[in-house]
Parts: structure tokens; C-alpha cells; sequence
């Protein structure tokens, strides 16, 4: 190695409770990253059609296509890899098998293979990212950086821990040495797992255990993000006063409405303090940690864009 | 407007003993689950259990225990019935199958096989094959009058109703009796049978995978051949104890698009299998406690800044805007899964306040869920 700065990661890995937004996230992130002439290739690896519909896109497919453009002029391409696919693709690329793998395929060949190695299903998916990754188009990289909207924080250091199940497994053959070299990058500080959570208890709980667990595993860990905060101002004010401004703003000040109020607004200077606890919480990993705030609307396209412009390399503020 | 969900109703039907809370990952499918089975030990009087699948600390410190393991538990201090409470421990739960089917040593051939210790741990659909045999398990002891099944965090909802039987076909299926055959002395009737096709898939796998595993696999699914034959037949009879009325299936969601889409596509399935669904719990809406619309909320509160930018009131205001926004993009949301399925009773939850931490937190979430 020289001394040069680390190389910065190309893989972005996106992980999170359910319900954390980690799939917005990954969006976002892929829209941020997507910069003057830039391509970005975001992928989902568990079919669950999530990105499709977050750019009003038709459903995703295992060829890559065109969903939007960066936020910068850069272009955003989308991929839904499924694991038979890959190992069609795969035997095809190493052994030539043209039509005969389709006739493995109509036996249930594939779908016997996937199955009995729990790790092969996972060593393809993540062998499809580093060929995407590091594939070459006429002089330049196919993509400068590829997202992968990942499997939930509870099942992403299996996922992405590929080489404990096939050197059990495979400890030969092609999939066992091409599982080592995937492996290799995810380990390498071109990869970086960013985990995704909201203010409450549970999802940070899992963000603190899914970072030891990474940490443990050696995998790199990039930033901590912390979503759906509210923008709530803290700020004192008594019913009286409550009573008092209504009047003034032309609003009946009825008992009910004021007392209706005064709940909502306890309850959110309550959910304010507890993000600064989690906030707390989550700085102690060490890691960098980003706010994204909580879209009210939910989130859509004009709400991605949003939610990029706060991750821009640089911060919201850059430009 | 759907039918409101009766949840005291259900919990306290004696001719229920499992009700299955069914939905994707982070809707607050386990929390509901052990609310649900605390108040029908505690209002109902029931001896409840409930059987959750997280890896579930969680659950466990709500119900005052450290953890929870592959054997029911009672929980402390619930007034009235009684509450086990566990937690699946899949490889541990396949093993007590292999164990209770064969003798001794062959249980410990099978154990050392690393086929088998792949399957039992990582096998995608393990899982919840092994909530189904836990749950026949804990209704074959008569202990109970009511389960309460919490299911597998799987990537979508529909594997607890897959896999099952994925696995079941997998083990019990044409490639694995192929390779059962394929050991050595039997390869040559496999080939006749299957023609090339077979060929070619043995000379590829063994390369591609390394010719151990196929050894591995055969032996793995000879042995169990002759142990207990017919996985196939065993889910199948999970699969028909869950259609009869005993059972009562609950669909949980969130006001998320993703979440409310599971919850119609897992009510279709459940509805073409003929599967006992009694309802549909929609979680963590946005609590809104003041009546006032948005607009008025926000025009009052940018007249009050006109005058002073940081008037507490204009912050109040703010809150509830923001408030209501949500809850009617929420609400839309809602209304998708009750037009796709008008006639699932429903019941919607907003967020309480606090998160669940102990058993007098379950209490407010299980009233709550009741309407009580």
C-alpha cells in the first residue's frame, strides 16, 4: 500500500430496521451520489419491487435501466437482481452453457442449487454488485458508484459475510474462490455499510447491536443516519398564553382545542428530547451521524429529491 | 367504511386456540402479538403462550424476562389466567424433530452432517417450517387454550405461507431423490432415469459447488429418508391445522405504502387458501388529538409570526400542522388496503405515546387494540 488517501467507497451498502425507510434512503443516496456526470446504479437484491415505486417507475427487472436523473445532471440507473438469474448468468459466463441453462432451470435445477446452499444464494447476489461495481465500459467505469438497497440490519451481516457459509459449503470449486475475491471488496474500504434508522427505541437499538456486528466482521461501516426527525421548535408556553394567541390569530379557543394542543405539543418536545438522547446514543459508535427529517406527505418523488439534497456529498447547505 | 375489529371478542372466543399475527418486518407485529396474549390471559382468563420468532430481547424485557428460549416460560406478575411466554430456537427445534424420530446414534450422523447444520440454521424457510412444528408441539400438550403465534420477520410477509411448504417439496422432492440415488453404486439408474439433462446438472454442480456438498446432501437426505420419510406430508398437515376455525389469523400493518401493500397481497393469499382471517390491525397511525385542520393551523400561525417570528403559539400551531399532514397522508394510505379488502374487519391503532418497555405498557396496548 502507499500512503495515499483511501479509496472512497464505490459500493454503498444501505441497511436498517423495517419501517427505518431504508429503501428512500438508498434512493436518496443514489440521487445525491449521482453528481455532474456521474452514473449511479441502485439495486435491490430482494425483490420486493420497493425502489419501482418510489420513482414512479414500471417494476425493475435484472437489466439495468435508466429511473431518473442525479440531483447534479448525473443519472440514476435501477437493477433488480434475483439470485436464479445470477446463476444462470454465472454458469453462462463460466462454462458457456448457452440454452442448456434453461433446461436446468425448467428441471428446477436452479432453484435446487439456490436452495441448497443457503450461502450461494447470497454469494451471487453479491457477486452480481462487485461486477457492477468493477466493470469497465469503453475506458471508464460503468458506474462511479453503485447503492444497494440491502437486506434489513437483523440479516445483513450474513448477507454480506458471504465467505463463512461457502467455505463451509464450497470449499472448492469456481463459487468457493469467486465467494473469496467477493469477499475481498466487501471487507475493503471500497465498500461501506451505512445504517438507517428513525428516533425510537427499538431501531436504534438495532443500530447499535448491527454496528458490533459489523465491526466484529470486519466490514466496513460508513455513516449512521438518522431519519424521520422531526422539526419540531421546543418552546414553553403555558394554556393561558395558548388561549391568548389563538384569540389573536382569529381561532375559537375552545377547551378542548387548546387542551387537544397542549397534548400534541408536550408529546413532541417529549419526542424532541428523546432524539437528542438517541442522537447521543448513536454519536458514541463513532461514526458520522446524518439527520434526515420526517416528510409529512411521506415520501415521493419530489420528497427524494429532498431527502438527496441533504445527503449531497458536502451537505445540504453546499450550494 | 369496513367492519371495526372486535379484538375482545376474538381474544375471548373459546373455540380460538391460535391466533397468528401475520405482516412485514417493523409494523409492530411482535409487540402486538404479546399485547394481544397478555389481555386474553388477563381479561379473558385464558392460559395463553405466546410463541415469538425475533431474535427477541425485546419482547423478552417488555414481559420482565432477561430472555426468552425454546421453552414456554411463565411471565410474572399478569393478573387473572396465566402467561408462557418463548422464543423459537430453529436449530434447536430441528433438532428435538431428528432426535424424538430416529435412534441415538443415527440422530448424531445426522447432526454432524454439515448439510444438516447449514439447513437447520440457515436454510431460507427453516424458520418457518420450524414455527409450524413448534406450534403443532405446543398444541399437541393441551397446556393451552390459546397460542398466539407471532411470525417470522421474513422479506415478505408470504414466505410464512411458502417456505413451509418450499422446504417440505425441497426435501421431500424429484432433485433430492435424484441425488438420494446419485451416491455411489446408485448413479447409473439415475442417469437412465433422468436422461443428459441429469448428467449435465451433476457434472456442473459438482464443479460449481465442489463435489463434497453433493455427498453431503445425498447422505443428509438418505438418512432422513429412513427416519422420518415425508416432510412433505407433515407440512401439509400444519398447513390444514392452520385452515380450520381454531385458528384466526390477524393481518398487521403501518401506514407505510410498502406495509400496507404486504397486508392486501398476504389478505389475497390468505383468502384463496382458505385461511381463517378474522382482521386487520393497523399500527402506529399518527396521533392527532386537537380538531383543527391543517390549513387553519397554518394560516393562524404564520399571521402570529407576522408580528413575532418566534411566537410559542405559532410553534404549537406548527406541531399540529404537521401533525394532521401526517395523518392524512397515513390515512390515504389506509384506504388503500380497505378498498383492495372491504370486508376484513379493521382495527387502527394510533401510536401510543411512549414505546412498549414493560407489561404495564402491553396493558395500554392491548386496551388500546380493544377499544377499552
Amino acid at each position: 500500500m502507499t500512503a495515499s488517501a483511501l479509496p472512497v467507497p464505490r459500493l454503498h451498502v444501505v441497511t436498517g430496521k423495517g419501517g427505518t425507510g431504508k429503501t428512500s434512503v438508498a434512493a436518496a443516496l443514489a440521487l445525491a451520489l449521482a453528481g455532474p456526470g456521474r452514473r449511479v446504479l441502485l439495486v435491490e437484491v430482494e425483490g420486493r419491487q420497493g425502489i419501482a415505486p418510489l420513482f414512479e417507475a414500471a417494476s425493475l427487472g435484472y437489466e439495468e435501466r435508466h429511473l431518473a436523473s442525479g440531483l447534479d445532471g448525473g443519472e440514476v440507473f435501477g437493477q433488480s437482481v434475483d439470485a436464479d438469474e445470477a446463476l444462470l448468468d454465472y454458469l453462462t459466463m463460466f462454462y458457456r452453457l448457452g440454452s442448456a441453462g434453461r433446461v436446468l432451470q425448467k428441471f428446477g435445477a436452479i432453484d435446487f442449487a439456490t436452495t441448497i446452499a443457503p450461502g450461494l444464494r447470497d454469494i451471487l447476489l453479491t457477486g452480481k454488485l462487485k461486477e457492477a461495481v468493477s466493470r469497465a465500459e469503453s475506458g471508464r467505469m460503468a458506474y462511479d458508484a453503485v447503492v444497494l438497497d440491502a437486506p434489513p440490519t437483523g440479516r445483513v451481516v450474513k448477507f454480506l459475510n458471504v465467505t463463512v457459509e461457502s467455505g463451509r459449503l464450497a470449499k472448492t470449486g469456481p463459487i468457493g474462490k469467486h465467494s473469496r475475491s467477493v469477499a475481498r471488496m466487501l471487507h475493503s474500504s471500497l465498500t461501506a455499510v451505512h445504517l438507517v434508522t428513525t428516533p425510537a427505541a427499538m431501531p436504534v437499538q438495532e443500530t447499535v447491536d448491527a454496528y458490533r456486528e459489523l465491526m466484529a466482521a470486519d466490514l466496513p461501516v460508513g455513516r449512521i443516519i438518522l431519519n424521520k426527525v422531526t422539526g419540531a421548535k421546543p418552546a414553553e408556553i403555558t394554556e393561558d398564553e395558548l388561549e391568548s394567541g389563538l384569540a389573536r390569530a382569529g381561532v375559537a379557543p375552545d377547551s378542548a382545542l387548546v387542551k387537544g394542543l397542549m397534548t400534541e405539543y408536550e408529546a413532541a418536545r417529549t419526542e424532541i428530547r428523546a432524539v437528542d438522547a438517541y442522537r447521543d446514543r448513536l454519536e458514541e459508535l463513532g461514526r458520522p451521524v446524518e439527520e434526515l427529517p420526517l416528510i409529512p406527505e411521506g415520501v415521493d418523488l419530489s420528497g427524494l429529491y429532498q431527502l438527496a439534497r441533504e445527503l449531497r456529498p458536502g451537505g445540504p447547505h453546499e450550494h | 367504511m369496513s367492519t371495526e375489529l372486535d379484538v375482545d371478542a376474538l381474544l375471548g372466543n373459546e373455540g380460538k386456540h391460535v391466533i397468528a399475527c401475520c405482516g412485514s418486518g417493523g409494523v409492530g407485529k411482535t409487540t402486538t402479538a404479546a399485547a394481544l396474549a397478555l389481555r386474553a390471559a388477563e381479561v379473558h382468563g385464558r392460559r395463553t403462550v405466546v410463541l415469538t420468532i425475533d431474535p427477541a430481547r425485546r419482547l423478552a424485557q417488555s414481559l420482565g424476562m432477561e430472555a426468552l428460549d425454546n421453552t414456554p416460560r411463565p411471565v410474572a406478575d399478569v393478573r387473572g389466567g396465566s402467561l408462557d411466554a418463548m422464543m423459537l430456537d430453529m436449530k434447536r427445534t430441528f433438532d428435538e424433530v431428528v432426535a424424538s424420530h430416529t435412534t441415538k446414534d443415527r440422530a448424531a450422523e445426522i447432526f454432524a452432517n454439515p448439510f444438516y447444520q447449514a439447513v437447520s440454521s440457515t436454510f431460507s424457510g427453516t424458520q418457518e417450517y420450524m414455527a409450524m412444528e413448534k406450534l403443532g408441539q405446543l398444541r399437541a400438550t393441551g397446556r393451552w387454550d390459546l397460542i398466539v403465534l407471532d411470525t417470522p420477520p421474513s422479506r415478505s410477509a408470504l414466505d410464512f405461507l411458502d417456505a413451509p411448504a418450499r422446504l417440505a417439496r425441497f426435501l421431500d422432492g424429484r432433485v433430492i431423490r435424484l441425488l438420494s440415488a446419485s451416491t455411489p453404486g446408485a448413479r447409473r439408474s439415475m442417469l437412465s432415469l433422468m436422461g443428459a439433462s441429469a448428467a449435465v446438472f451433476t457434472r456442473v454442480f459438482n464443479k460449481v459447488l465442489g463435489g463434497h456438498l453433493l455427498t453431503d446432501v445425498a447422505e443428509f437426505t438418505a438418512s432422513l429418508e429412513d427416519t422420518f420419510g415425508g416432510f412433505r406430508k407433515r407440512a401439509e398437515a400444519t398447513f390444514r391445522a392452520l385452515q380450520d376455525d381454531q385458528t384466526s389469523f390477524l393481518v398487521i400493518a403501518a401506514p407505510e405504502p410498502a406495509a400496507v401493500g404486504e397486508a392486501v397481497y398476504f389478505t389475497r393469499r390468505l383468502t384463496e387458501e382458505r385461511m381463517p382471517l378474522d382482521g386487520m390491525i393497523l399500527n402506529r397511525l399518527t396521533p392527532v388529538a386537537a380538531d383543527l385542520s391543517t390549513e387553519r393551523a397554518l394560516g393562524a400561525a404564520a399571521q402570529l409570526e407576522e408580528a413575532d417570528p418566534d411566537d410559542p403559539v405559532a410553534a404549537v400551531l406548527r406541531t399540529h400542522a404537521d401533525l394532521a399532514r401526517r395523518r392524512t397522508a397515513e390515512e390515504r394510505i389506509a384506504a388503500r388496503y380497505e378498498a383492495a379488502c372491504p370486508e376484513v374487519p379493521q382495527r387502527r391503532l394510533p401510536a401510543l405515546g411512549v414505546e412498549v418497555v414493560d407489561l404495564d405498557d402491553l396493558r395500554a396496548f392491548g386496551a388500546a387494540a380493544a377499544g377499552a
